[in-house]
């Protein structure tokens, strides 16, 4: 057990070692307890418009029960946090953001409402946050995920796409669950009022099902070239730097009024001073901080990396100077005072497994 | 020594006086401050006093020329040390408890054979998937030989740290230096709470 953003989590779970649960998440199915994360509703006449105030995603032409992944910007295009954003109904939307994140988004949410509904936006009636306390959060991952789920439902999860959420009957229960999730495998997230999240956990986490810690957690993300906040992103960096301008609409690239716009706007325009990219390494791995080189110059530092256990070699992901970023580039860093060679390598490592119907 | 040096040599002596058993990890999976509590939370001896105690046990009685002694000493940053006092080579390896704080062992960087080693350097690293952790030399001396098969079979080091997965030999160049060391049952209760 680790101390995680003030929780108690667990990093495995007995004496499954982080490779084989890995793997097991891989080949068959895991289920993650992400209870921790920040999970909240959004309601009023002009949600979607708050929303895209304060993200730059198109949540208006974004369908009903759908998800999309974005990113809260402050006001330099610097990114506070990263987010799951599914859509309702034009004026319902249930959010899930990082639980490192919680007090500086509840802040920003709580201060971003009260002047929203302080104009003439609240002219039909205030925008409305609701924090799902004590709510449970569980992510059932894994090529076999699907078929465990579907034994236990009438609801045909043929027809829950990638990125789309249903309520869904499940023994009695009846669950938000969204298909997706921070593996890059098939899955679901799975919404679970307080007091019934031990009994479905219970119902989820029979065989093949494996409970996964936060270790292997980490490593099948990275696998899927997944960031994390803390490591990969913070408020210093915009998501055209971080590679994430596919969050950003493309209608709203050009015109689009939200926090943060004209930080992006000009790393759209101009080119953002530094990237987000992948390697692989050669030799030991390298960790959070190592610094990346070409010749002699520092162009950048790693911010992620483990030797993955779905590949055998070391990948990483980091920033480096713009134009260092085409894959394929070679580079190199430092290990424990040694040089050891880089290639810039397109994300995801792992190709992803998605149902899409 | 530039002016912005010595603050820099105090918080390490710091830190190397707070956290006296701790693996030194160079980076972690998630945020590093947190991967850094665990394992010295996992690895750091409940007791900090126990960092410089001093080997007490009577060196045993050798009749001479009959026999060889291997004496097996550990350190607070859980390495341990097998003396041959005939070959005067001390075979290093991480501790079985080490490797179960780690986990699963992917990696292993060793040091160079010929490598002059003084006692507490640093002499590679052992890598897991969720962080690296560095291996100091317990002992001063020469790296006389390395473990060639942990490149190939890392995962040696959790199946049998202490035999198979051995690191390196170091030919001891002051063997006074293991009585500074702790026996097997010092070590255990370094770390037992």
């Amino acid at each position: 057990m680790v101390p995680f953003a003030g929780y108690s989590m667990p990093l495995s779970y007995g004496d499954v070692g982080q490779v084989a649960s890995h793997n097991h998440v891989r080949t068959d199915a895991g289920l993650f307890d992400v209870g921790h994360m920040v999970q909240s509703n959004f309601r009023g006449p002009t949600a979607t418009q708050f929303l895209e105030w304060l993200t730059p995603s198109s949540l208006s032409s974004l369908k009903p029960y759908s998800s999309t992944l974005s990113v809260i910007l402050n006001e330099k295009g610097g990114i506070i946090d990263d987010t799951i954003v599914t859509k309702h109904a034009e004026d319902a939307f249930y959010v899930v953001t990082n639980a490192g994140r919680r007090d500086r988004d509840l802040a920003w949410f709580t201060e971003k409402l009260e002047q929203w509904n302080s104009t003439e936006h609240a002219k039909n009636g205030p925008v409305e946050m609701e924090v799902l306390e004590n709510w449970g959060l569980i992510a059932l991952q894994g090529p076999r995920a699907a078929s465990y789920l579907q034994a236990l439902t009438s609801f045909d999860l043929q027809k829950l796409t990638f990125g789309t959420s249903a309520f869904v009957p499940l023994e009695g229960f009846n669950l938000h669950v969204a298909r997706g999730g921070y593996t890059g495998e098939d899955g679901f997230e799975i919404s679970i009022p307080p007091s019934e999240t031990v009994e479905v956990a219970k119902i989820l986490s029979k065989y093949p099902v494996q409970l996964t810690g936060l270790g292997a957690r980490d490593s099948l993300r990275l696998e899927a070239g997944m960031c994390l906040y803390g490591n990969d992103l913070d408020e210093d960096t915009t998501p055209v730097e971080a590679g994430l301008s596919w969050v950003i609409g493309k209608e709203r690239k050009e015109s689009g009024e939200f926090i943060g716009a004209e930080g992006v706007r000009e790393h759209l325009k101009n080119g953002p001073p530094r990237r987000r990219v992948g390697f692989i390494i050669e030799g030991a791995p390298a960790r959070q901080g190592a610094k990346i080189f070409s010749g002699t110059e520092q162009i950048g530092t790693i911010t992620s990396g483990i030797p993955s256990p779905t590949l055998n070699k070391n990948i990483a992901m980091g920033y480096v100077r713009n134009g260092f970023h085409k894959k394929g580039t070679e580079l190199e860093v430092e290990v424990r005072n040694r040089r050891r060679q880089a290639v810039v390598t397109s994300m995801p490592f792992v190709k992803p497994n998605y149902w899409r119907g | 020594m530039s002016r912005s040096g010595l603050p820099h040599l105090i918080f390490f002596a710091f830190v190397r006086w707070f956290y006296p058993g701790s693996f030194l990890i160079t980076s972690s999976w998630f945020r590093s401050s947190h991967m850094q509590s665990i394992l010295r939370r996992t690895l750091a001896p409940s007791n900090p006093l126990l960092r410089c105690q001093v080997n007490v046990t009577p060196r045993a009685f050798r009749p001479f020329g009959l026999r060889t002694i291997v004496t097996k000493k550990y350190t607070v940053e859980h390495e341990c040390v097998s003396f041959d006092d005939s070959t005067g080579l001390g075979v290093i390896s991480i501790t079985d408890h080490a490797q179960s704080s780690l986990g699963d062992v992917v990696f292993v960087e060793l040091p160079q054979v010929g490598t002059v080693v003084a006692q507490h350097d640093q002499i590679g690293a052992v890598e897991s998937v969720k962080a690296a952790s560095d291996i100091y030399a317990p002992v001063s001396g020469q790296v006389e030989e390395i473990n060639e098969t942990l490149a190939d079979q890392p995962g040696l080091l959790n199946k049998s740290p202490e035999e198979k997965g051995w690191l390196c030999k170091i030919k001891l160049s002051d063997p006074s230096e293991l009585e500074k060391l702790m026996n097997k049952e010092e070590y255990e209760a370094s770390y037992e709470h």
